[in-house]
């Protein structure tokens, strides 16, 4: 196995108007699990389709290892890429059961006899379906299936697993565990992983790196932990985590993780200095004896601590925890402990 | 290992020059040998002679006569049933609509065979209830006004259905929103639904004008006797007398036709162009009204006209069978099945004609299963510009008047077939590739639609599991379209086991369709015999129709061509 090297790749679609994907390099390592993570529309999943040879690229390149998968010219099709996917909508086979949809990969292949029925097995034991082989995949829920899609990809020891958004159609009980079964699903095969989601929460939980994308660029790539304390830009900040974006006249400094006591001098004197975007994230907030005014305008309940929001002076939003009841319309001082500029 | 496969495309690239090939060969060729033969003999001269024969403007007059009546008989008797079975409340709609559309689906023929049976002196129901006219009267059918009306009971289910389509798709919340605004249930049918359905109305009657002008079944069986010739008949009669100008004769006629059905059929295709409002509103839920007392009275105008049009002729026809020679009066004691006897173990034409029906139809429906998955299959995944075209050629050959395409067949075959040297006008084979060119849109439908409706993820996952092409055609879409490709297989046979147009002008001894037998057994008086072959294929059309409705569920929308 080997590196998946994107190349300078770019896919402007006949209809016109601005390319899909505009001009992304990156490069996941051998048994990476890569998060691709961006609003809908941003292009991720023609990326992915790329990746997988279901569309070709207009410019650039996608290479595993020294072989060359796609460029402008020639693609290798999807047959011949010995990769998987799990789809958004499973793509299972109505006709086929289980057994036969996990085992059409090795079919292809013209493994037969009991080599076949033994590599079924331990993939369905995989995802935990044994006693479903026989089913039809109506028969099953959503989990279900996607555990069987799943077990399809697992079968034929792939180079690269694709997944496209595989817990959109699920619901929340379920997600949870399903992220569980695709972290074990990475451990065990040690395939290089590609996952699609708009879901930022998802991605951070099961990514070995995470790359964000909007309007066909790419915007970071990073681990989970680095995106999320060293976001670079708005939209990343934005969209990794939770947090409140404010202007802050902090423009002129130079060191980008900014303490209270910073923040303070800075505001202190500010009048006429740049403002810049900070990330203030609700963790950092804390409600104190002293600090600057802010007033309460939501207080959300959410079990183990009070979620608010805090309105500053110029009516910039926080956000904030809180263990103690407030009520909305209640001034309070806050401190803040740690920003980052964006 | 490359393969300069263009944009992931998931077909390899003999599947286009296969469609490509396949269409010339089916449309392209043969209507282009058709205007190629006509414009040359258009300014070659030997058009002057054909179109300064008083006859041939006589048959052009009777053909728009015919039609034009016929539209308009349709229309009253299609439209109205439409109007009556999905707006208002009354019971049973799905045995009316059902029965409503038989009348399409029975070749013309048997529609003429039937009609005959129940009217004039030689009726066997009417002697049988002592209704029958004195011997000497004139049999009324054989008419202008005879042809318009069967024309009309012919064609009304094409009316029916396109006017159902669009009364189906209004929306009720519309509808209901005139109602809370003060408007009464007519001022709702007179300015909200009468105007959103015109085009429903229009189309119809274009379409049932079109197969009206192609009609041959009807105008030779009830015209010929009466020395009304229509193009189709007068195209028969012209390779009946074969002389030296008739190929180009038959090319001219057979253009007049086309010409009038490219104007019926760009008033469809116009009018429905501008339909897109449809789909505006709550569509499915049907607008309703109650009729009240007058319920019943509407349910029994909609069983009296299926009564009319369709109960009494089959009696008649089914009497007619019965009675024991033409003419002789039906009672208990006279009916006999002989007749059945007769054409089912008795005449080796009737059988001849069975088997070639049979063999036709079914070698039909299957060869062109094959050719059709593959092309729907291009048709439906294909970017290229070029698809729409291919589709709108594909649609053409059944879109004309049959005879039309048995002509242009008949210019491309005449001579041998070029380098391999072998000539199969004449044989049972020229009628088989008429088939596959004529029949080629109705075995696409089916297949298209169930291409339409399916996930491409299901055979992106395949390619990704590695199979090629053949393999998941073979394992994945095959299967998945397997009933609407069931569909096809039997709307195919169906209509091709019915078929009389293209038959009657390419048949020759020994290949005789059931078509031609009805019409061949009827020409030579023995009308009883023709009446049992008729209710034979009746009885085989209502069989294949009861099975395609109970498919029907399993089936994308729009396959089963009299549901809508």
């Amino acid at each position: 196995m080997a590196k998946l090297i994107l190349n300078r790749l770019s896919k402007a679609f006949e209809t016109g108007g601005r390319p899909a994907v505009n001009d992304v390099s990156l490069e996941v390592r051998d048994g990476g699990f890569l998060a691709l993570l961006g609003p809908s529309g941003c292009g991720k999943t023609t990326v992915l389709r790329m990746i997988a040879g279901f569309e070709q690229p207009t410019d650039g390149s996608i290479l595993l290892g020294d072989r060359v998968l796609a460029d402008a010219g020639e693609m290798v099709a999807p047959e011949h890429r010995n990769m998987a996917m799990v789809f958004q909508s499973y793509a299972l086979w109505p006709h086929m059961s289980v057994a036969d949809n996990v085992g059409y990969p090795l079919k292809v292949r013209g493994v037969t006899g009991e080599r076949r029925s033994t590599k079924i097995r331990e993939a369905l034991a995989a995802v935990r379906l044994e006693a479903y082989a026989d089913r039809r995949p109506a028969d099953l829920s959503g989990g279900q299936r996607q555990r069987v899609a799943l077990a399809r990809c697992l079968v034929t020891e792939p180079d690269v697993v694709l997944l496209d958004e595989p817990l959109a159609n699920l619901d929340r009980h379920l997600r949870q565990e399903m992220e569980e079964t695709f972290r074990e699903f990475h451990q065990r095969s040690g395939a290089t992983m590609i996952y699609v989601t708009h879901d930022q929460a998802e991605a951070m939980a099961l990514a070995t790196d995470v790359a964000v994308m909007s309007e066909g660029r790419l915007l970071q790539v990073a681990s989970p932990q680095e995106i999320y304390a060293r976001p670079e830009g708005r939209l990343v900040g934005g969209l990794v985590g939770q947090g409140a974006i404010v202007a802050w006249p902090a423009a002129s400094v130079e060191n980008r993780r900014l303490d209270w006591d910073v923040l303070q001098q800075l505001l202190s004197r500010s009048h006429g200095a740049d403002c810049a975007d900070i990330l203030i994230r609700p963790q950092d907030v804390e409600i104190a004896g002293e600090g600057v005014p802010a007033r309460v305008t939501s207080v959300l309940f959410e079990g183990e601590r009070y979620a608010l929001k805090l309105a500053l002076g110029d009516e910039q939003v926080l956000r904030a925890f809180s263990r103690q009841p407030v009520k909305v319309g209640d001034m309070v001082a806050i401190i803040i402990r740690s920003a980052w500029r964006l | 290992m490359f393969r300069s496969q263009n944009r992931g495309n998931s077909q390899p690239r003999w599947l286009f020059s296969f469609v490509v090939v396949v269409i010339f060969f089916l449309s392209v060729l043969p209507l282009g040998r058709l205007a190629a033969t006509g414009f040359s003999s258009l300014f070659n001269g030997g058009a002057r002679a054909l179109l300064s024969d008083p006859v041939v403007w006589q048959a052009v007059y009777d053909t728009l006569t015919t039609s034009i009546l016929g539209m308009i008989a349709a229309v009253i008797l299609g439209g109205g049933f439409a109007l009556l079975l999905t707006l208002f409340d009354v019971r049973g709609k799905t045995a009316l609509g059902f029965l409503f559309m038989l009348p399409t689906m029975i070749p013309p023929q048997v529609t003429a065979l039937s009609w005959i049976g129940m009217t004039g002196p030689s009726s066997a129901l009417l002697k049988a209830i002592g209704m029958a006219p004195p011997l000497g009267s004139p049999q009324p059918l054989y008419s202008i006004g005879g042809i318009a009306l069967l024309y009309g009971v012919q064609n009304a289910p094409l009316v029916f259905l396109s006017l159902r389509a669009g009364l189906l798709a209004l929306p009720r919340d519309g509808v209901e929103a005139a109602g809370l605004s003060g408007a009464s249930s007519w001022q709702v049918l007179k300015d909200i639904i009468l105007p959103l359905s015109l085009p429903g109305f229009v189309a119809g009657a274009a379409i049932a004008f079109v197969s009206c002008v192609g009609n041959f079944g009807i105008p030779a069986i009830l015209g010929i006797p009466a020395s009304i010739y229509t193009l189709p008949t007068l195209i028969y009669s012209k390779f009946a007398a074969f002389g030296t100008n008739t190929f180009a004769d038959v090319s001219l006629l057979s253009g007049l036709i086309a010409i009038l059905s490219v104007i019926g059929l760009t008033v469809e295709e116009r009018v429905l162009r501008g339909r897109d409002y449809r789909v505006i509103g709550l569509s499915g839920q049907v607008a309703m009204f109650r009729l009240g007392n007058w319920r019943l009275i509407g349910e029994l105008v909609l069983w009296l006209a299926i009564f009319i049009t369709l109960v009494m002729p089959l009696t008649a026809l089914i009497a007619s069978s019965l009675a024991p020679a033409y003419g002789v009066p039906l009672t208990p004691t006279t009916a006999t099945l002989d007749a059945y006897r007769e054409v089912l173990f008795k005449q080796s034409i009737t059988r001849t004609a069975f088997t070639n029906s049979v063999s036709l139809s079914l070698a039909t429906a299957l060869g062109l299963l094959v050719v059709t998955v593959l092309t729907g299959y291009y048709l439906v995944r294909s970017k290229s510009r070029l698809a729409p075209v291919l589709s709108a050629l594909a649609e053409i050959p059944y879109a004309l008047p049959g005879i039309v395409l048995a002509v242009a067949l008949i210019l491309v075959f005449a001579a041998p077939i070029p380098i391999i040297g072998i000539s199969i006008y004449g044989t049972i084979w020229i009628i088989l590739v008429a088939y596959f060119s004529s029949f080629f849109a109705v075995s696409l439908k089916p297949v298209v639609s169930a291409f339409r409706q399916l996930d491409p993820s299901l055979e992106e996952a395949a390619r990704l599991a590695g199979a090629g092409f053949g393999r998941r055609l073979v394992d994945i879409v095959v299967p998945l379209v397997a009933p609407a490709a069931g569909a096809s297989v039997i709307l195919v046979f169906l209509i091709a086991c019915n078929e009389l147009t293209v038959s009657a002008i390419l048949w020759s001894a020994g290949t005789q369709t059931l078509g031609v037998a009805i019409y061949n057994l009827d020409d030579s008086g023995s009308f009883n015999l023709a009446a049992a072959l008729s209710v034979l294929v009746v009885i085989m059309v209502i069989a294949m129709m009861l099975v395609l409705e109970l498919m029907a569920k399993r089936l994308p929308k729009g396959v089963v061509p009299w549901r809508s």
